[in-house]
């Protein structure tokens, strides 16, 4: 035994074998009780925090290969959160997401790029009330034993997407600038 | 009327000024509600908050200037009942007048909206955003409104009738005018 340890080319075919079986694990199951997307906008110059309840993630990610990594998410729009059960309901009118012609939010990631220390960006395109436009998402990356975690937080401008139109448009009431804050919890099973 | 019978300079004013302001909030208060959402209402609900902030700071001042000066007296030949019920009242005014700004308050953020006095000053939330309670707040918040609108009915009518039926010159002690008292 010892001497096959001692063998260098054996050593690093084993190793080649073992150790991508080891630490190359790929995440595609989503936890979803772990998981969250919320946002906060400003309302009179006020912090409003709210989310989404359901949203649907397909994505692959393995830490070794992040360039072959990808990631789809559906929201659904009518789990929403807008801070009042007042603003829940508004939302879902023609001039907010327009929900009866446009149920889903949905978000296709087209790059993924790593930056170090378990940071990436994710480029993609976010298509919501029907219009695409093209985003770039920090992800911070924490691998865990049971799950790892995807963390990420961007700022988008609803006018951007229709979001609030008409009346709404003003934007000293409602501010244009909505941050978005997500956690994604996948395990590699 | 002689000298001492006028409240001091500081506490008319600012027995005024928390009149006027009680007078924009409470109406404003009433319409707002009612209306359907819109950038318009978003607008108001502020005012109204930032109004009602206002008023407790100064209802805060009104309340340490009371404290620390004597009010003038009641003519000497008032009613016991008359007395007690002034105190009674004016008493209530002031409990009234602190608990309607900080029920506005933690209503506000109950509901999950941080109340931010003319949109620079955040106050803190005092208590965590909850559903039920804010509702329940904001039935206290209107109970106490009418309850007030009450008081108020009472200490104007009071007052009235004191100057106009009893012939007293009642409203010279919130006025303007130095030289009616004397």
């Amino acid at each position: 035994m010892k001497r096959i340890w001692t063998n260098p080319a054996l050593f690093t075919l084993l190793a080649a074998l073992v150790v991508p079986a080891a630490h190359a694990v790929e995440y595609h199951t989503i936890l979803p009780k772990q998981s969250s997307i919320g946002f906060e906008f400003r309302q009179m110059g006020v912090p409003v925090q709210g989310g989404f309840k359901r949203f649907a993630v397909q994505m692959a990610f393995d830490p070794a290969r992040p360039e072959a990594a990808s990631a789809k998410i559906e929201i659904d729009l009518a789990s929403i959160d807008a801070g009042s059960s007042e603003a829940d309901d508004e939302s879902a009118g023609k001039l907010w997401f327009n929900r009866s012609a446009y149920p889903k939010a949905q978000f296709v990631s087209s790059q993924i790029r790593p930056l170090g220390n378990n940071r990436y960006e994710m480029r993609g395109t976010l298509t919501l009330k029907g219009r695409s436009r093209e985003l770039a998402v920090p992800v911070t990356f924490v691998p865990g034993k049971a799950a790892a975690t995807f963390d990420g937080t961007f700022v988008l401008k609803r006018l951007d997407f229709g979001i609030g139109e008409g009346m709404w448009a003003d934007v000293a009431t409602v501010a244009n600038e909505v941050k978005v804050k997500f956690r994604i919890a996948a395990t590699g099973n | 009327m002689t000298v001492g019978m006028r409240y001091s300079t500081p506490a008319i004013v600012l027995h005024w000024l928390v009149a006027l302001l009680i007078f924009v909030a409470f109406p404003l208060g009433v319409y707002m509600h009612e209306l359907p959402l819109s950038p318009g209402k978003l607008k108001l609900y502020s005012y109204h908050k930032w109004i009602g902030i206002t008023l407790l700071m100064l209802v805060a001042l009104r309340v340490t200037w009371r404290l620390t000066h004597t009010p003038p007296s009641l003519p000497s030949d008032m009613a016991v009942w008359q007395r007690r019920a002034s105190q009674a009242v004016h008493g209530l005014l002031y409990v009234l007048m602190i608990a309607i700004p900080l029920s506005g308050w933690l209503m506000s953020s109950a509901k999950g909206f941080q109340t931010v006095w003319f949109g620079v000053l955040p106050l803190p939330d005092l208590v965590e955003k909850n559903r039920e309670l804010g509702d329940l707040l904001a039935g206290v918040h209107q109970a106490l409104n009418f309850t007030l609108l009450a008081l108020v009915i009472m200490h104007v009518g009071a007052t009235l009738q004191h100057h106009f039926i009893e012939r007293r010159p009642f409203l010279q002690r919130m006025g303007w005018n130095k030289q009616e008292c004397t």
